[in-house]
């Protein structure tokens, strides 16, 4: 994922597929893994790289995150993505004319609207000549997004660029089987009815087996909750600890809800139904009832359950980036300097989920600073237990010698 | 590796010795002293459950020993006897073994087959008190758990392995010509039923992890993991033992059931298997398939149908006496011990006598995207080998291509790798009609065509592109190597590498070294050849080397039985009921004809009349007909995509009649004929021996048995391990009176690897090669 250096700004959440924790220090899903370090003791001088332009986040909206299946269910991607891009153009009022360019991040395609960026956009009384592209990179879509963003703003290519991401896990595109699809399709190339009956001679029960988008890893068949529980027993990271941490983001979580820090929530009038301001996902609950539930993937003796992992989630989310010297020519107050962010990659069976160890010494390093320079870190991940897990092999100099190529930890 | 391993040991060490000292106050109750001498088995208390760790000292696996067993029934009893105890986790201390079955040399080193029996019951014994325990023992298992190791686990209460490649279960007695002996053709049919039991200890197929708990031979599964605070490997075993001690504890609460849940089908066999008719059914079917297949050669298979059947229908205690009874009777067959002796022959074959190579090969470059080639390709791809294929021609290169992706595909269909992995093993091969690349190469093997000028053309163009340290291998079945390597600016470099087709099955390769090899180029060989999975033996360079040498005489014999009008398929049957794997003719149409032809004038030529006997006339019409074999569609045989049965091919009617010799009715009954054929492999087989174009016996045994499919139950030609062999024997004793010249040859008269009674064979074969190949004018 990308590490994102960003200057006292509060996290702009991007959706991924597992649907994520929001909030101060949320837990949200990447998979590739990234961390987003908060920089404040450093001026922003001292990061500027000489000969690339500032990079500034105007500010960011979303709307409320909620469980799939709930009330977006009947909704479709764009849907959501049109509710964030209004309510940005709402919050910011920056004309419509002077976006350069769109960008969403999204995992699971609806294959109705793949560009789901341009439908969005267009929906959303955007220009329709303003170009609109849509990026994948499993759970780390949206910042992909963020980033090509920052990489057409310093190329000098845009000034204005509007960056999100978008995900309905209620929805998933379920295909007809291979057989089926080739069939049909060979029915619409047949000429004759002769050719037409000769094909359908050929149709089979089994050809009405639906096919379901994978939601496993491609190349290893292992789905990403399963890899989280083998990555924390890998760790040794206990039920326990899993429990008391994602008890503690709940409860973080609440707590910015409750005092309403979550300022980027933009309500969603759903058609038909109410109109939606908090996320719903949200709860709190306590070690005696998370210990009671069963494994989710490992069974029977697993540790990652469902009270321990991110939800599966409905949202959609968006910002304004642009230029420094463009932002603070229309008068806006900038809200952070996007500074630097860092992909990584590693072994997709054994270390899936490692991102955030790989990432962030990298990122800090890259920007010259250390561990004492930051304030916070926050890092989205979907499972307690994988960042726990990464926290560990993060303070290890075991790891960090044998599989990270670093001297220390 | 061994380095994390050591860090493994180490760290695991202080957490035993607090466990030992837990250990010894508990012993100091029960009043034993033993567990400080313990070399094979130590236990410590996590809690209330006893973790067993078999850890055989100074070997890479586990074996059942005596010693180990003894220690074993010690550790038990004080288990049972510790009131602090409540239940028990069984691991091995080894990474990627269980136990790996029991001690062959201990069976090998028994005189009587009561000494057999012995063994047999006591394991029995102890493994039923297991069974029986009323503390519940969870066997935990990571890597091979085989033959004596699964009847291990089996015995235990509970059952949970690691899902990985190393985890296999399974019950290979069989394939050494024995039975599980110690309980297992009575717990299997149980736990399994009894179709999958017969399956298993017929056939002795090794059963990855996730089958294993769809059969229920296993309870639970446990991921392996990735790396963690620690190695991969070492952490994997920490966490099954903990799964394993959470499971052990639920066990003794009662809050996991033992029980498994079957399903429909399972239940329905069940119940099928309760009626007595049913239960005939099955044993009669196994019994038909398992004569069609053994041919009556094996004995075991048919042993341990009775033994199952036993115990099914006269109860356990039958069932044991049966089981260790029949163990005892057939570890002293002569089948088992040439089975055995094969197993560690091809132990042997398994290793690198010539040390490690100075440069590791990474980069392969194969010419010639015929069979051989693209056999050869395969078997290297999926090591993780880059490997180069070159062909002269575009329509060449794709069907090799093809034919590595299909090899491939194969796998995938069978799960024994999943279609990513498949894809990303394809995109190791680089196809290409150019030199390009090679000046990486670190070692060609070139397999085109057998022919000394276009091989002589290869090297030349190869090794004007290939850097210094480049090994050039040869993959040829017959053009002497130094030939080869005569025009080679660097002969020290040249090897030959005789693989074996489909390259992808045979497990043998013949490696060939000419005078001029260097140790390292032939260390480089046997490291690739190991790489691709194979069995090696390493000869020396003559015509024909070993494996083709040997051959070429026998199908001359075949080529003369032809001639006197015995039907292909009853040679066929002659052969495979001898014990081949396949029929004579049929081999002659999987080797080519027009290959087959080629070698027999070659050697033809370079042998004499040794070789002679049948008429090359017969190969020559064939080519010239076009009857090349199954590559052509027709050979003995009609070959038809998709068409199992074959049928005779009738246009050879013609050639047959107008070859036609008349049979010598003293030396054409079947027996006759299969002895012709075997006296004449084994005979140019013990020339290469005194040659010294074999350097061993066992390696002579190897070479013929994996590569050319000499009968397994004979376990090769030679006399090893201080035995004498029986084919060798009468072998002998055929030739030693045989007038005939060429075949006086045979040298081996009170030599060291040939007994030197002769026994009944005399008798039974008298004067065979006298009246059927009558002394040649010339001599």
């Amino acid at each position: 994922m990308t590490t994102i250096l960003t200057y006292s700004f509060k996290n702009l959440p991007s959706t991924s597929k597992w649907a994520l924790r929001f909030s101060l220090r949320p837990l949200s899903c990447s998979s590739q893994l990234r961390a987003a370090p908060a920089v404040q003791t450093k001026s922003k001088k001292t990061l500027a790289k000489p000969n690339i332009r500032n990079i500034v986040v105007v500010d960011g909206v979303r709307t409320p995150f909620l469980l799939s299946g709930t009330s977006y269910k009947d909704l479709m991607p764009h849907d959501l993505a049109r509710a964030a891009l209004t309510g940005l153009l709402h919050r910011t009022n920056v004309p419509k004319e002077v976006v350069d360019y769109i960008i969403f991040g999204t995992v699971i395609q609806e294959v109705k609207t793949s560009n789901v960026a341009r439908e969005a956009a267009l929906g959303a009384g955007f220009s329709d000549k303003t170009p609109a592209h849509t990026v994948t990179m499993a759970c780390i879509s949206a910042n992909q997004a963020m980033t090509t963003g920052v990489g057409l703003l310093t190329s000098g290519q845009c000034d204005v660029i509007v960056a999100g991401g978008v995900e309905l896990m209620s929805d998933v595109p379920i295909r007809h089987s291979r057989k089926m699809r080739k069939m049909m399709l060979d029915l619409n190339k047949a000429k004759t009815l002769g050719q037409r009956l000769s094909l359908l001679s050929k149709f089979r029960l089994n050809f009405l087996s639906p096919e379901l988008p994978a939601v496993a890893e491609f190349s290893t068949s292992e789905t990403m909750g399963h890899s989280a529980d083998r990555l924390a027993a890998a760790f040794a990271v206990s039920r326990l600890e899993q429990d008391e941490y994602a008890l503690r983001s709940h409860s973080l979580a609440k707590k910015a809800q409750d005092e309403g820090l979550l300022s980027d929530v933009v309500p969603f009038s759903v058609p038909g139904k109410d109109t939606i301001t908090k996320d719903n996902g949200i709860r709190p609950s306590s070690l005696e009832q998370m210990a009671k539930l069963k494994p989710a993937f490992i069974k029977p003796y697993g540790t990652v359950t469902a009270a321990n992992s991110s939800f599966l989630t409905d949202g959609a989310s968006a910002m304004l980036i642009m230029a420094e010297e463009k932002a603070l020519a229309m008068g806006y107050k900038p809200k952070a300097y996007l500074r630097d962010f860092m992909y990584v990659s590693q072994d997709p069976k054994d270390q899936l989920l490692l991102g955030p160890t790989y990432a962030t010494p990298k990122v800090l390093e890259k920007a010259g600073l250390t561990m004492n320079d930051i304030d916070a870190f926050e890092f989205h991940e979907a499972f307690s237990g994988q960042i726990l897990a990464n926290f560990k092999a993060m303070d290890s100099d075991w790891f960090a010698q044998n599989h990270m190529g670093r001297k220390t930890k | 590796m061994v380095a994390s391993r050591a860090i493994g040991s180490l760290s695991r060490f202080p957490v035993l010795r607090i466990l030992r000292s837990r250990g010894y106050i508990c012993r100091s109750f029960t009043g034993s002293s033993a567990l400080l001498a313990r070399s094979h088995i130590n236990y410590g208390v996590k809690g209330d459950v006893a973790v067993v760790r078999i850890n055989s000292p100074n070997s890479k696996v586990n074996t059942l020993t005596k010693e180990l067993h003894l220690e074993f029934v010690e550790v038990m009893n004080e288990i049972w006897a510790s009131d602090q105890i409540r239940s028990a986790v069984l691991i091995s201390s080894k990474p990627g073994c269980f136990v790996a079955g029991a001690d062959i040399n201990m069976l090998a080193a028994c005189k009587t087959p009561q000494e057999v029996v012995q063994i047999s019951q006591e394991a029995q014994r102890t493994f039923e008190k297991l069974e029986k325990s009323t503390k519940p023992v969870v066997a935990a298992i990571s890597g091979s758990c085989l033959g004596g190791g699964l009847e291990l686990a089996i015995s235990c209460q509970y059952r949970i392995a690691t899902k990985d490649r190393k985890t296999v279960l399974g019950t290979p007695e069989v394939l050494l010509g024995l039975l599980p002996g110690a309980g297992g053709t009575q717990r299997l049919p149980k736990m399994v039923g009894v179709p999958a039991a017969f399956d298993m200890i017929l056939t002795g197929r090794n059963i990855r992890a996730d089958r294993a708990k769809k059969m229920g031979l296993v309870d639970q599964l446990v991921e392996p993991l990735g790396p963690g605070l620690k190695p991969a490997e070492e952490r994997t075993i920490e966490y099954l033992e903990e799964v394993a001690v959470s499971f052990a504890k639920g066990l003794a609460d009662k809050t996991i059931s033992p029980k498994r849940d079957k399903g429909l089908m399972e239940k329905l066999t069940a119940y099928a298997l309760t009626i007595p008719f049913v239960r005939q059914q099955i044993y009669k079917k196994v019994e038909e398939k398992v004569r069609k297949q053994t041919k009556g050669l094996y004995p075991a298979p048919l042993k341990i149908i009775d033994v199952v059947k036993t115990g099914i229908e006269q109860g356990t205690d039958a069932g044991y006496l049966s089981e260790s009874q029949k163990f005892g009777e057939l570890a002293m067959t002569k089948e088992s011990k040439a089975l055995m002796g094969l197993y560690h022959g091809q132990v042997l074959c398994k290793k690198n006598k010539f040390g490690v190579p100075q440069k590791e090969v990474k980069n392969l470059a194969i010419l010639g995207a015929g069979l051989m080639g693209a056999g050869i390709a395969q078997v290297s791809v999926d090591k993780g080998l880059k490997t180069i294929l070159k062909d002269a021609t575009l329509p060449g290169l794709g069907r090799g291509q093809q034919q590595v992706f299909k090899g491939l595909n194969d796998k995938v269909k069978k799960k024994a790798l999943t279609s990513f992995e498949r894809d990303a093993i394809f995109s190791n091969l680089t196809g290409q009609l150019d030199y390009q690349g090679f000046e990486k190469a670190d070692m060609v093997i070139e397999a085109v065509f057998e022919d000394l000028s276009l091989k002589h053309r290869v090297l030349k163009e190869v090794e004007a592109v290939i850097p210094d340290h480049c090994v050039f291998a040869s993959n040829t079945s017959a053009l002497p190597i130094s030939e080869i390597a005569a025009v080679s600016k660097r002969p020290e470099k040249v090897i030959g590498m005789h693989y074996f087709s489909p390259v992808d099955k045979m497990q043998l390769l013949e490696i060939i070294t000419t005078q001029k090899t260097s140790k390292d180029t032939t260390a480089s060989a046997v490291a690739i050849g190991l790489k691709q999975g194979k069995v090696i033996i390493v000869v020396k360079d003559g015509p024909g080397f070993y494996t083709t040498r040997c051959l070429a005489p026998m199908m001359s014999e075949v080529i003369r039985i032809l001639q006197e009008e015995v039907d292909p398929k009853k040679l066929d049957s002659l052969t495979t009921s001898f014990g081949f794997p396949v029929g004579a003719a049929t081999l002659v149409d999987e080797v080519g004809v027009d290959v087959a032809k080629h070698v027999a004038e070659d050697l033809g030529k370079a042998f004499g009349e040794r070789f002679g006997g049948g008429s090359l006339e017969l190969l020559t019409q064939m080519v010239s007909k076009g009857f090349l074999g199954r590559k052509s569609g027709k050979g003995f045989y009609i070959y038809q995509e998709g068409v199992k049965s074959k049928n005779l091919n009738s246009d050879m009617d013609s050639i047959l009649a107008s070859l036609k010799m008349p049979p010598k009715s003293e030396v054409s009954s079947d027996e006759d004929i299969q002895y012709r054929l075997v006296t004449r492999f084994v005979n140019e087989a013990v020339m290469c021996l005194q040659e010294g174009i074999l350097a061993t016996p066992a390696e002579g045994d190897i070479g013929a048995v994996f590569g050319l499919g000499f009968p397994p139950c004979l376990g090769g030609w030679s006399c090893r391990l201080g035995r004498s062999s029986p084919v060798l024997e009468l072998c002998c004793c055929l030739l030693q009176q045989s007038p005939v010249s060429p075949l006086r040859a045979f040298p081996l008269r009170g030599s060291l690897w040939c007994s030197e009674g002769c026994g009944p064979a005399q008798e039974v074969r008298g004067c065979l090669w006298k009246s059927v190949h009558p002394v040649p004018a010339a001599h």
